[in-house]
């Protein structure tokens, strides 16, 4: 199972991400994670939200470049080598990772860690065949 | 007072005109028999070459523009068989279509002895040792003024541009007394003389800058630095090379090669010729050339053309700097950039045309970066694939302009317009 992430283009000047975060406050969507990447000219800001549809309808009329892209959320035990254990499971079936970034949970002992990977349906598969949980857009408010 | 050719240099105004009828009536007969696009437009004016018969006549033949050197690409213009051409030199043109001009070898022998006057009025001799860093190829500047100074008989070097410290070397382990380049490279060369602290290893006497436009407090900046007389020279390929006019001592405007480039100003929007003294349009009926001879060729370039006596002797018309330009385009480090061929490269690669050129100059240093709002399509999650599309479109804008740009992403609709257009060119160099 895949989740909706927004990536969204920022500019790389004072107040930029001020103004992006006001105007995502302004669709009245919750953003349950994020991740920024930098160039020396502009961001993309990574985010799982809890209504992606409505928030790119938004933002995009209010003048951002939204794309939305189909990543995969793993459930991992928040323990010490949990993520090396998958990252090991990842790398001996030869799947390289674009980025990863990860966020705590409402679910006691566990952390979600958001996966961008070339082809979500071979991790899955990789993911399912390890006992590896991946989770529903809906688990992430439970 | 030295010249290189005092006959003409300093021949009489009645000479002078009687030289350039002469000439003119021949070229017009020579470009009518050998060029069918100059027919066509000839006739469409109902005029024949018996029409032209002096200097008077030549405001009634029609004018040449840029357009028409791209729809007569590559040979429509050429006015003898190919085998007697022996060189190509090329500008670049706004649709990735460039312009080329044909020449013989008296052409070339034309063109450097336009230069050699230039070398001269600096104070150039056989005894000179001419340093020549503007780019050689199919730019003019590089074979315009190596050529130059082969006729004056100085001994060159013909170093092309780049490679800073090799240039300090030759320089100074040569002893180079005159510079050749663009002014902004020239102040450049200037300070990293200074940091190199190298200024007492050094022979130069004067320079010869020319190919882009450059202050007066820039002249005054690179001759006390350097330590120098500096001289503007101007030309475009289209009419032969630089050397269509140079300075000369008195350092107040161009002498122009009237015996083979007659210069008119007119007014941009109706075409009329104005009187000398008068701003306007700069024209050009190049009279002495074999393979590529052109009519009232519209330069785009603003000046101020004017007789006055001038104490260095020579009796040639004077243009004064160029001030502005009747399009768009703009001169950035030498090089010709217009908005349009931006907008071609935008378009081709599929972006829409949102975009604007900021362009400074910092150091006496040009910068040049080109604003492209970011669109959906161009967008990625990763960092890796947005990249990848500015490379490439980094790539494109070089190999249409001939220079690297800055290309930076925008946020979309952040580039400013002004009732409801936008603001393509932000120029903040102070020339």
């Amino acid at each position: 199972m895949t989740i909706e992430q927004l990536s969204i283009f920022v500019e790389n000047g004072p107040g930029c991400l001020a103004d992006l975060t006001e105007a995502i406050c302004a669709t009245g969507v919750n953003m349950h994670a994020m991740s920024i990447a930098d160039t020396a000219d502009f961001g993309i800001l990574r985010a799982i939200v809890s209504d992606p549809k409505t928030a790119k309808e938004a933002l995009t009329a209010a003048g951002y470049v939204v794309t939305v892209t189909p990543v995969i959320a793993a459930a991992i035990q928040d323990t010490p080598g949990s993520l090396a254990k998958v990252l090991r499971v990842l790398a001996d079936e030869g799947i390289s990772i674009e980025y990863i970034y990860a966020f705590i949970t409402r679910r006691r002992g566990y952390a979600y860690v958001v996966f961008r990977v070339e082809d979500n349906d071979r991790a899955l598969a990789v993911f399912s065949k390890n006992g590896i949980d991946t989770i529903r857009a809906e688990d992430i408010d439970a | 007072m030295s010249y290189y050719q005092p006959e003409m240099e300093c021949a009489t105004r009645e000479s002078m005109r009687a030289l350039q009828s002469e000439r003119l009536v021949k070229t017009v007969g020579h470009v009518y028999r050998n060029v069918a696009y100059y027919r066509q437009l000839m006739e469409e004016r109902g005029l024949t070459p018996d029409d032209i018969r002096s200097l008077d006549d030549l405001h009634k033949l029609p004018f040449l523009t840029k357009n028409d050197l791209r729809e007569a690409y590559p040979y429509g213009l050429l006015a003898l068989p190919l085998e007697e051409a022996v060189r190509i030199q090329s500008t670049s043109g706004t649709t990735g279509k460039r312009v080329v001009a044909f020449y013989t070898q008296r052409d070339i022998d034309v063109w450097e002895e336009c230069c050699a006057r230039a070398i001269v009025a600096a104070g150039g001799s056989k005894r000179d040792v001419v340093h020549v860093c503007y780019g050689y190829g199919l730019f003019t500047g590089g074979p315009g003024l190596n050529g130059g100074s082969h006729k004056v008989g100085a001994l060159t070097l013909p170093m092309s541009s780049g490679n800073t410290e090799r240039q300090l070397q030759f320089m100074t382990d040569l002893s180079a007394t005159i510079l050749c380049c663009t002014p902004s490279y020239a102040a450049f060369l200037a300070e990293s003389i200074e940091q190199h602290g190298i200024q007492d290893q050094l022979s130069l006497k004067a320079g010869i800058f020319g190919a882009e436009a450059w202050s007066e407090e820039m002249r005054h900046d690179i001759e006390s630095k350097l330590n120098i007389k500096a001289y503007d020279i101007y030309g475009l390929t289209e009419v032969s090379g630089p050397g269509v006019s140079f300075e000369c001592s008195e350092q107040a405007g161009m002498h122009v090669n009237e015996d083979h480039f007659i210069p008119e100003i007119i007014d941009p929007d109706t075409g009329e010729v104005l009187p000398d003294g008068v701003q306007g349009e700069l024209v050009f009926t190049s009279i002495s050339k074999e393979a590529f001879p052109l009519l009232r060729y519209r330069t785009r370039d603003l000046c101020v053309l004017t007789r006055d006596k001038c104490a260095c002797g020579r009796t040639l018309v004077k243009m004064s700097r160029i001030t502005g330009r009747t399009d768009d385009m703009l001169i950035i480090r030498g090089v010709n950039v217009f908005p349009s061929q931006i907008e071609t490269v935008l378009m081709n690669a599929g972006y829409p045309a949102n975009y604007q050129i900021l362009v400074d100059r910092v150091h006496y240093t040009d910068t040049f970066e080109i604003q492209v709002e970011m669109t959906p399509e161009m967008f990625s999650d990763t960092v890796k694939e947005v990249e990848a599309r500015e490379i490439e479109l980094l790539t494109s804008m070089r190999a249409m302009l001939g220079i690297s740009p800055k290309v930076t992403l925008v946020a979309p609709r952040s580039i400013a317009r002004s009732e409801g257009k936008a603001v393509r060119v932000i120029d903040k160099r102070k020339i």
